[in-house]
């Protein structure tokens, strides 16, 4: 007992602990999700989903995970063995270490730094390395054309996810996120959607410009997450799974909780730069650390739903038109975006 | 007390306890009954045929380049808009000069056409005005 309690208050351990938080809430939020895209799906494609396991088959994401838990783990024969085990854990290491600077509330943020956005984008980008990883360890035609399709359509898209983050970090002034959100603070008004805490001129020329880097930001980032209308990497009819056909068991299981939390990551990134984070949109009524828990989760789903509904809306895109929307459109308005808010911040 | 880069490192530390973790749990449970027809590569039922490391379409190359360009000019950039509130109309300048260098690469990229796609021409709709340069035609897969 006295040994453990000094590992314990060894502070390495106790900041893995720490460390340790997030994940309790993806693996909640993951199971919330699960359940809830499929009802969602369901319901607006006029189907019922689960119904056997549970009232109205609440049980089905536990039992489904059980499943994966137990099933075999097939490593094919043809395939790279040491890169075939490590592409999960790049994965899932380079989403989770996202998590870091997402600042929950007034009262946790699992790290304070100064890079803050910038190292989010830095580290996000693991995720496309474990990817292609997994295509080309995977040794089959599918997962290589899966991988290399996520890969082109990530980076592209991470152009103009970037530079709609540059544009906000230019109003800001700064890249920690937590400090971008006290900025926010005071109020629905005072959210950078609506201009943010400038002047009022100032905020009036600015919400045009900032809204249609939201929107950017929001299109960017659902083609980040490899989600319809940009999932293109696992086009189950010509592409069977994308680069995860060949993964059974837990390490698909991970794979598919990377992609889930990976779609809470960029709610959140969307939530702290354009609408407020943590803080209460009635100024200093319903606002504290435990609220602030609240409301960043609950914006932060809100935009996971709007993910879920317009992958159940709309069709997919080619790869032409998803290259052209990008390159051609996104770009240029937003770098119109950047020299027009430069503008209106000297002026 | 660990400095925050220290709890950064926590961060990656317990991702890949937990993903470590999940695959020891499941190795508990699960049945290992391997033989050569599961082991064999997916192809939908069928056996392979050839090797699956075959060509692919340059445009992920050139698309990757495009990305490294535009990805190093939006890091310069950063601490940029760091500073832009404190240097006002100096930097606005300094901005316009910066951006409109990249703007001279980004049309010199878009007219040499490095942003299209190939994208499948019909075979009986009339072609472009532009002249299409007859090559020796390889099924190339995307």
């Amino acid at each position: 007992m006295e040994t453990l309690l000094t590992i314990l208050n060894e502070p390495a351990v106790t900041a893995v602990l720490l460390a340790l938080l997030p994940l309790a809430f993806i693996l909640v939020y993951a199971l919330v999700v699960l359940y809830g895209e499929m009802k969602m799906a369901a319901h607006i494609q006029n189907r019922l989903a689960y119904m056997e396991n549970g009232w109205h088959g609440t049980l089905q994401p536990f039992a489904d995970m059980l499943k994966l838990l137990q099933k075999e783990d097939i490593i094919p024969a043809a395939a790279d063995k040491f890169l075939f085990i490590l592409a999960p854990y790049l994965v899932f290491v380079g989403t989770y270490a996202s998590f870091a600077v997402l600042p929950f509330s007034s009262g946790y943020i699992g790290s304070n730094i100064d890079l803050g956005i910038f190292y989010l984008v830095a580290v996000s980008s693991l995720v496309v390395v474990g990817l292609l990883m997994s295509g080309w360890a995977s040794n089959n035609k599918w997962s290589l054309f899966g991988a290399l399709r996520s890969a082109a359509q990530i980076v592209s898209y991470e152009i103009p996810g970037v530079l709609a983050i540059l544009g906000v970090v230019m109003v800001y002034g700064t890249m920690n996120m937590q400090t971008m959100t006290q900025m926010q603070e005071g109020g629905i008004q005072n959210w950078l959607i609506l201009g943010g805490d400038l002047p009022l001129g100032q905020k009036l020329a600015l919400i045009p410009f900032v809204f249609v880097l939201f929107v950017i930001y929001l299109i960017s980032s659902m083609a980040e997450v490899n989600r319809t209308p940009f999932d293109l990497p696992e086009a189950e009819s010509e592409l069977v799974q994308g680069y995860n056909t060949e993964y059974s068991g837990m390490k698909f299981a991970i794979f598919y909780l990377a992609e889930y939390a990976n779609l809470f990551l960029v709610s959140a990134v969307v939530v702290v730069m354009f609408f407020g984070g943590w803080s209460s949109p009635f100024g200093s009524f319903m606002n504290g650390p435990v609220w602030g828990g609240f409301w960043f989760v609950a914006k932060g789903m809100f935009f996971v739903f709007f993910n879920i509904w317009l992958r159940w809306t709309l069709p997919r895109l080619r790869v032409d038109q998803l290259m052209y929307v990008s390159w051609k459109v996104l770009t240029p308005f937003a770098l119109v975006c950047i020299v027009a808010i430069g503008f209106i911040m000297v002026v | 007390m660990l400095t925050e880069f220290g709890n950064i490192l926590a961060f990656f530390i317990a991702g890949a306890l937990f993903t470590g973790g999940g695959l020891i749990a499941s190795w508990l449970f699960r049945p290992r009954r391997p033989y050569a027809d599961k082991l064999s590569t997916y192809e939908c039922g069928e056996t392979p045929i050839g090797p699956s490391h075959i060509r692919f379409n340059i445009r992920f190359y050139v698309v990757a380049l495009i990305f490294l360009v535009f990805e190093v000019e939006a890091v310069f950039l950063f601490p940029w808009a760091l500073v832009y509130r404190d240097f006002g109309m100096f930097a606005f300048v300094e901005m316009l000069i910066f951006i409109g260098i990249l703007i001279v690469g980004y049309v010199y990229v878009w007219r040499k056409g490095d942003l299209e796609w190939d994208k499948p021409v019909p075979q009986f709709a009339p072609q472009s005005k532009r002249t299409v340069i007859e090559e020796p035609h390889e099924t190339v897969l995307n």
